[in-house]
């Protein structure tokens, strides 16, 4: 059976098991949608560099009875971020949440599964926000991934709560017995004056092939500071499509970072809806590439109303036969006045095979604003390497050296000095090199 | 004093600025005008006969008559593209007539001979012939509606080997070479434009500049839109041979009219080894009014190839007319060490619309390129940079920059980038910047501080936005280029 009929039958089998919720309409929508637009094409401009179809022609456990994970301790361990005891964790193993492996600490941190929600106070939350990516992301994929939204996990961050320690978010694929497809579903809701931290970490156990499909919403209310870390470093026979949405609906401040390391085929869509005045953003990106994994970065900037601040810097070191492709859009609607808003995209091509596909893009409708974007695509300074090798060190640890201070600046960005030197280490690794 | 108060006179001020902004923008086409003469059209619609009766009409031999027919059928199965940031009504292709020729003879040897009706026009545009040829030396090979009417010296030029005729006289004369190398550049199965043109184009330019000649004058040819209801399907072809080296210009402007004329034209240059071609365009067709209404649809497909080494193409445009525009001079860099360049001012007011921008295809080694895109905003319009730089993977020690700066005057336009970059070759440096911002109440102020009225000062900001483009443009071009600025955006420029 081929995946698309996985997908279908499942489909069916949960409609009919549920019976009917306020979510069935919103699912029943999106199947259809799923329907009539299918897997998009490199034809669909927003898939123009990267080829996702012929993950489907794959075959995919999908079923519940078909997915037998049985994650350990110890499993969990080897993937673990570093940090103390405290952290929130948060674990979905092959797209669904599970309870037993998951630790919450923090008082004021709410974790449901989103049709409970539905049956809580939350009702109303859900049911507002729920599904606003659709908006910026009109193609079968995500329709796919909200057709079976009864399956995801709310997240409430209570108003003015600060959560201490960070939530981790671990994203386990087990394959060890079959290909695996996978939707993780998230809405977060952080309220008035909260903050908050999450760092999100992908991981597969097997041999088998997988493909996630994974949408995560963020809400954001006024007066909240939200930080968002995403390491991407999974296995070369993994692929994913990741969508976060956030939506600053008040004046707040949000950080992102995403990391991608390793995989196969990855593409991260970013979308950033600025929907109150004064609102920050911040958003960085770091790819190291190497093999024939494929990263492709898709962020939007929506800047609907005035005042609002936006930062972007992507930068990636790009090696043997990988593909880096980035599509920034910077949109700044006709109220959005007196906007900033700044794109960047830095690319180093390392191998004759490589090949960076950049598209930074701005379309603005507001005439007071201080828009620019700017990329490049080169290699590293002669200068440099020559100054190093001239004072004994070889040339693979010049390179390396240099490729490491490339990436410095955006590590600086991540926050949480756990993380950071995790990342950290892992490129060092990487690039083997030895940084005190 | 409380700060308010400071505050208010300069709010006043500013108010009356921004009126006398307006006022200037709402300035009507000065070109508007229908030149009375007798047109001997082929029908309305196209269809495999209306091909055959244009190329009867233009006693082409068979092998034209074949290509024409074989572009039809692609074009029939081809669709009109929508990827572009545009939005117009659906173009009926069968209410549009296809060709159109003045009725009396246009073979003329002086300037006299020409109808009068037509040289008032030219008087009318500021562009008299005579004045062409005594003061600047230019050689103008006029064409209205699709047939040429006067090529001037020549004589001059064929001395020297140069050929600079119409399209038709040179399927006639010199089919060796027109079959060498028409659709070469731009095949017919390349875009739904392109397609069109190929099956019905009515005459355009053909210059060929023979081995180690510098052509010693800068060659150009008036293109004028008349006759309702019109479609103007140019076809121009270049070739610089070896170490050979010329300067084109292209200009247009048109009458007003209120139904949309399409025009769907192809530019084709090709440089040998050592040459280089220098095209530069102002174009200046009428955008329709204050609503919208009426204007030229200017779907334009132009590209050049350097296919010898040390070769170099260099597109220059300043793009103020047209209510809709299309329109990408590309340049393929197939040989070692050759160069493209794009340079292009374009504005947009009123409900104009620009998609515009250029590709620059990096095939062979040491192979640079340079884009310079400024694009000025008014109005209601939306003026949009659409650009690819791609580096093959042979292409080695590839560069290029790439800078598109937008201005926007008022709050009612869009400025929009899309530049695409696609690199395969790990020794290419490639590099592209953009910036979109209005003009800085700062720079005004401290032009108002010295005695320079607002209007003087948005002049004087946007004439130093765009002089990267002007300084660009041959000599004989800056002046009409500048004023051409001044007229679309009168007003906002001063």
């Amino acid at each position: 059976m081929n995946t698309i009929e996985t997908i279908k039958e499942r489909y069916q089998q949960l409609q009919s098991n549920n019976g009917s919720s306020v979510l069935t309409p919103i699912e029943q929508h999106a199947f259809n949608t799923f329907n009539t637009l299918g897997i998009p094409t490199v034809k669909n401009e927003e898939w123009k560099y990267t080829r996702i179809n012929g993950v489907f022609n794959k075959e995919y456990a999908f079923n519940p009875e078909d997915i037998s994970a049985s994650i350990s301790e110890s499993d969990l361990n080897a993937i673990r971020f570093p940090g103390d005891e405290k952290t929130n964790e948060l674990v979905f193993v092959n797209g669904l949440y599970s309870n037993e492996l998951s630790t919450i600490h923090s008082e004021n941190l709410t974790v449901i599964s989103l049709e409970e929600a539905t049956k809580s106070e939350y009702r109303e939350l859900v049911l507002q926000h729920l599904g606003h990516s659709s908006k910026y992301i009109n193609d079968g994929l995500n329709a796919l991934n909200t057709a079976f939204a009864a399956e995801g996990v709310f997240i409430h961050v209570k108003k003015g709560d600060i959560v201490e320690h960070p939530v981790y978010i671990y994203n386990i694929i087990d394959a060890r017995s079959a290909n695996i497809l996978a939707q993780p579903r998230v809405l977060i809701y952080v309220g008035e004056n909260a903050q908050v931290i999450f760092a999100e970490n992908y991981a597969t156990f097997g041999a088998a092939e997988s493909f996630t499909n994974q949408v995560t919403e963020i809400v954001v209310e006024k007066d909240a500071l939200v930080e968002y870390y995403k390491i991407q470093n999974d296995a070369a026979h993994t692929n994913q499509v990741t969508t976060t949405h956030i939506r600053q609906i008040g004046k707040s401040l949000v950080n992102t970072v995403t990391v991608s390391l390793d995989g196969g085929i990855v593409r991260n869509n970013l979308n950033i809806a600025m929907e109150a005045e004064y609102s920050e953003s911040h958003f960085f990106g770091l790819y190291f590439l190497k093999g024939a994994t494929h990263v492709d970065n898709h962020t939007v900037v929506d800047n609907v109303k005035p005042h609002c601040q936006s930062n972007e810097l992507y930068k990636g070191a790009v090696d043997d036969n990988a593909t880096a492709v980035f599509n920034g859009k910077i949109f700044v609607q006709k109220d959005a006045q007196k906007t900033n808003a700044y794109q960047s995209n830095k690319n180093l091509l390392l191998s004759n095979n490589a090949t960076v596909n950049t598209k930074p893009q701005l379309e603005i409708f507001a005439d007071d604003v201080k828009c620019s974007h700017g990329c490049t695509v080169g290699q590293l300074d002669e200068e440099a390497l020559f100054y190093l090798r001239s004072r004994g060190i070889s040339e693979a640890a010049a390179k390396s050296l240099l490729i490491h201070a490339f990436a410095v600046d955006i590590l600086g960005h991540i926050k949480p000095e756990a993380i950071r030197q995790h990342v950290d280490e892992l490129i060092s690794r990487r690039l083997g090199v030895e940084i005190e | 004093m409380k700060s308010e108060d400071v505050l208010e006179p300069q709010l006043e001020a500013l108010d009356e600025d921004l009126l006398t902004i307006h006022d200037t923008v709402n300035q009507e086409y000065k070109y508007g005008f229908v030149t009375q003469i007798e047109a001997d059209s082929a029908p309305k619609g196209l269809t495999e006969d209306t091909i055959r009766f244009i190329s009867a009409k233009k006693n082409e031999p068979e092998w034209m008559l074949e290509w024409r027919l074989k572009a039809f059928g692609h074009w029939q199965k081809m669709e009109e593209p929508h990827w572009a940031n545009l939005h117009y009504p659906k173009i009926d292709y069968q209410d549009i007539i296809y060709y159109s020729a003045p009725k009396q003879k246009p073979k003329v040897n002086s300037l006299d001979e020409i109808d009068p009706e037509l040289r008032k026009t030219f008087e009318k545009l500021g562009i008299s012939l005579e004045e062409q040829k005594r003061l600047s030396g230019v050689a103008v090979d006029a064409v209205i509606d699709s047939v040429s009417i006067a090529t001037t010296f020549k004589e001059q030029l064929g001395e020297l080997g140069i050929i600079f005729c119409s399209m038709s006289e040179a399927v006639k004369n010199h089919p060796d070479l027109v079959k060498q190398y028409l659709s070469s550049v731009v095949p017919i199965t390349d875009n739904y434009f392109a397609a069109l043109n190929a099956a019905v184009f009515s005459d355009g330019s053909f210059v060929y500049i023979p081995k180690g000649v510098r052509c010693p004058m800068e060659l150009s040819t008036y293109f004028r839109i008349n006759a309702e209801n019109t479609g103007q399907f140019e076809r121009t072809l270049i070739i610089a041979d070896e170490g050979a080296y010329v300067s084109y210009l292209e200009g247009c402007t048109a009458p007003m009219r209120d139904e949309n004329q399409l025009h769907a034209a192809v530019v084709e240059l090709i440089a040998l080894d050592n040459a280089e071609i220098k095209y530069s365009t102002v174009q200046n067709w009428y955008p329709g009014d204050k609503e919208g209404n009426g204007g030229i649809y200017n779907f334009v497909t132009k590209r050049g190839i350097c296919r010898g080494v040390n070769s170099k193409i260099s597109w220059t445009q300043v793009e103020t007319g047209s209510a809709i525009t299309w329109k990408y001079p590309s340049v393929i860099l197939k040989g070692d060490n050759s160069t493209g360049e794009f340079y292009s001012v374009a504005v947009t007011n009123n409900h104009q619309q620009a998609d515009t921008g250029t590709k620059m295809l990096h095939l062979g080694k040491n192979t640079r390129s340079r884009i310079v895109s400024k694009g000025i905003s008014a109005g209601f319009s939306n003026n949009s940079y659409r650009g690819l730089v791609h580096v093959g993977k042979n292409a080695t020690n590839a560069r290029n920059f790439s800078q598109c700066d937008s201005l926007l005057l008022g709050d009612k336009c869009g400025a929009h980038t899309f530049p695409y970059i696609e690199v395969k070759n790990n020794t290419a440096v490639v590099e592209h910047e953009a910036t979109t911002s209005k003009i800085g109440e700062d720079q005004i102020f401290y032009c108002n501080q010295r005695g320079i009225s607002t209007e003087t000062a948005v002049a004087l900001i946007i004439n130093g936005f765009a002089k990267e483009v002007m300084n660009k443009l041959p000599m004989e071009f800056a002046i009409e280029a500048q004023k051409l600025l001044a007229i679309s955006l009168e007003g906002s420029v001063g």
